[in-house]
């Protein structure tokens, strides 16, 4: 196992944590600020990368895909917190899972009726195609891109929430929410703006993440579930945790598939380590989830109060 | 003296329990009316209903020539109504500026109107303490805080449920010597209050309340020479 190929995996894993991070910022903050469990937060993934598969095929402009994935699910995210979701803050968790299952099996229909069952497929933008060298080792330019932008979404969402008005009003509903309200905000503008602001950033990790993948129904499904796992490891309702923990368990999972086969194999009998390895290696996640509620439930990175 | 909040036969519940049995009530324009009475009686219960915080299912709730009854709380803010709530509700993931500052506004375009440097002059402390986290201030810092935030919103009526409860005698006159100030200033106050002696000397009027009526209203003096209404309703 050379330095070269674990590099490599470190930055896959870094790539994927950066795409975490972009649809688990909004996931923690519905969660952490409303109390608001969104199951259907991988559909706003999943439609972000179908608006901006349109837009890139159609225009061939992959800033104008961005621009069509971000505003898009903006605005589907607005629409359906109105209309739906705003009515189910006040009820129970098992009413928010129930009905925001509803709406992803909705939207998974929407998607296989609108663009039909099969992938579409979008190709790297021209100008970030091939790789670049990173002292010796080389690396594709879209995956250093991805990082890239995960970087600058994170720095810029630390200022929003550490640095502005906006910010200290986020910060206070999610301790004292009647009090933001008593003092004259409009806790339901406030609460419509966090959730289409989250919205924004999983489309625009949906678009980010098609190239690589490719865009199809029910897509949004498996990736939520590792953002469940990033926000409850990070800690629920924190930025700061959500971006820890989204690049702890993108790089556990990433090496831990390239490599814990093989580690296994100098310990087990091979046929065993064969069997066991890749079913260790996608269980990884889950068990420092576990292991990280065990020690402290609160998460690694936990909104501070003082 | 112009009325500035008038409240009729205002009815609350809790869930299925009835909690206010139709108070009345008014505020004249820079007055002082204390809500006096036992715990659980409906003091608080009667500031929610004003503010908001509670939708009464009967009565009304004007203020200023606004029908505010029902109306969602960030609304009644606006029109003019500032809250230190029982408990202080202050936001402990903020510093002490952030809590200041957050939700300030002047909606009512008030003239001369309260800035982070007004309030600090008034509590001396919070500049002291502007970047600490709320949740790290005492009692009484926490106290001010709350004064000095819901006063950045530049209410017309300041509601200070709990005024001085829970805090050390020395920064209950700090509290009590700010709250002279703020009704020379003009701000009408209600004030909810355990200690009667400095509520005396400081409101014009007071209510009685007793299982969510008004027992007794009427001004200082009055209330000073009727003995038994304190023995008998608040028990002092």
């Amino acid at each position: 196992m050379s330095v070269i190929v674990l590099l490599t995996q470190l930055l896959n894993g870094v790539q994927l944590g950066v795409l975490l991070f972009l649809l688990s910022a909004g996931l923690t903050l519905v969660f952490g600020i409303m109390n608001f469990i969104n199951l259907s937060h991988g559909s706003l993934y999943m439609l972000g990368a179908y608006f901006g598969a349109a837009a890139y095929t159609a225009t061939g402009s992959f800033l104008l895909a961005v621009v069509a994935a971000t505003g898009g699910s903006l605005l589907l995210g607005l629409i359906v917190e109105r209309v739906a979701l705003a009515r189910l803050y006040a009820r129970e968790h098992l009413d928010q899972v129930l009905a925001t299952f509803g709406l992803i099996l909705i939207f998974n229909e929407v998607a296989r009726v609108t663009w039909g069952p099969s992938s579409v497929y979008i190709d790297v933008p021209g100008t970030l195609v091939g790789a670049v060298d990173l002292l010796g080792l080389s690396y594709p330019r879209y995956r250093l891109f991805i990082i890239g932008v995960g970087v600058a979404v994170a720095v810029a969402l630390y200022l929003l929430i550490h640095r502005t008005r906006l910010g200290m009003l986020i910060r206070a509903g999610a301790s004292v929410p009647t009090m933001v309200g008593a003092l004259g905000v409009n806790l339901a503008r406030l609460n419509a703006l966090v959730f289409a602001l989250g919205a924004a950033l999983a489309g625009l990790a949906g678009l980010l993440a098609a190239p690589l993948m490719s865009v199809q129904p029910g897509m949004g499904e498996p990736i939520l579930i590792v953002a469940l796992v990033v926000i409850v490891t990070g800690g629920i309702g924190s930025i700061r945790g959500a971006f820890y923990g989204a690049l702890i368990v993108g790089i556990v999972d990433t090496v831990g598939r390239a490599f814990l086969p093989e580690l296994l194999r100098l310990m087990l009998s091979p046929s065993l380590a064969r069997a066991a390895g890749p079913a260790l290696a996608s269980m990884l996640i889950y068990l420092v989830m576990a292991g990280v509620l065990a020690l402290r439930p609160q998460g690694l990175f936990p909104v501070k109060h003082g | 003296m112009s009325t500035l909040l008038e409240v009729v036969d205002l009815k609350s519940w809790y869930a299925s329990i009835q909690v206010l049995f139709g108070v009345s009530m008014a505020v004249g324009e820079g007055e002082c009316v204390t809500l006096l009475g036992r715990n659980g009686m409906g003091k608080s219960t009667l500031v929610k209903s004003l503010m908001g915080l509670l939708a009464p299912r009967a009565g009304t709730v004007r203020f200023a020539g606004q029908d505010l009854t029902g109306k969602p709380s960030y609304r009644v803010a606006r029109a003019g109504l500032g809250l230190v709530p029982e408990g202080r509700g202050i936001f402990p993931n903020l510093t002490v500026r952030e809590n200041l500052v957050a939700t300030a506004h002047n909606q009512r375009a008030a003239p001369g109107p309260w800035t982070l440097e007004r309030v600090c002059e008034m509590f001396p402390r919070l500049r002291e303490r502007s970047l600490n986290l709320g949740a790290n201030l005492s009692g009484g810092e926490q106290q001010m805080l709350a004064i000095g935030r819901a006063l950045m919103t530049n209410p017309r009526l300041l509601i200070l449920d709990e005024a001085t409860e829970g805090l050390a005698p020395l920064i209950r006159q700090d509290i009590w010597r700010c709250l002279e100030r703020l009704k020379a200033s003009g701000l009408a106050l209600i004030v909810i209050d355990k200690n009667i002696g400095p509520l005396l000397r400081l409101a014009d009027r007071h209510y009685v309340l007793s299982k969510g009526n008004v027992v007794w209203s009427g001004p200082s003096a009055a209330l000073r020479e009727s003995p038994d209404v304190l023995q008998a309703w608040v028990g002092v």
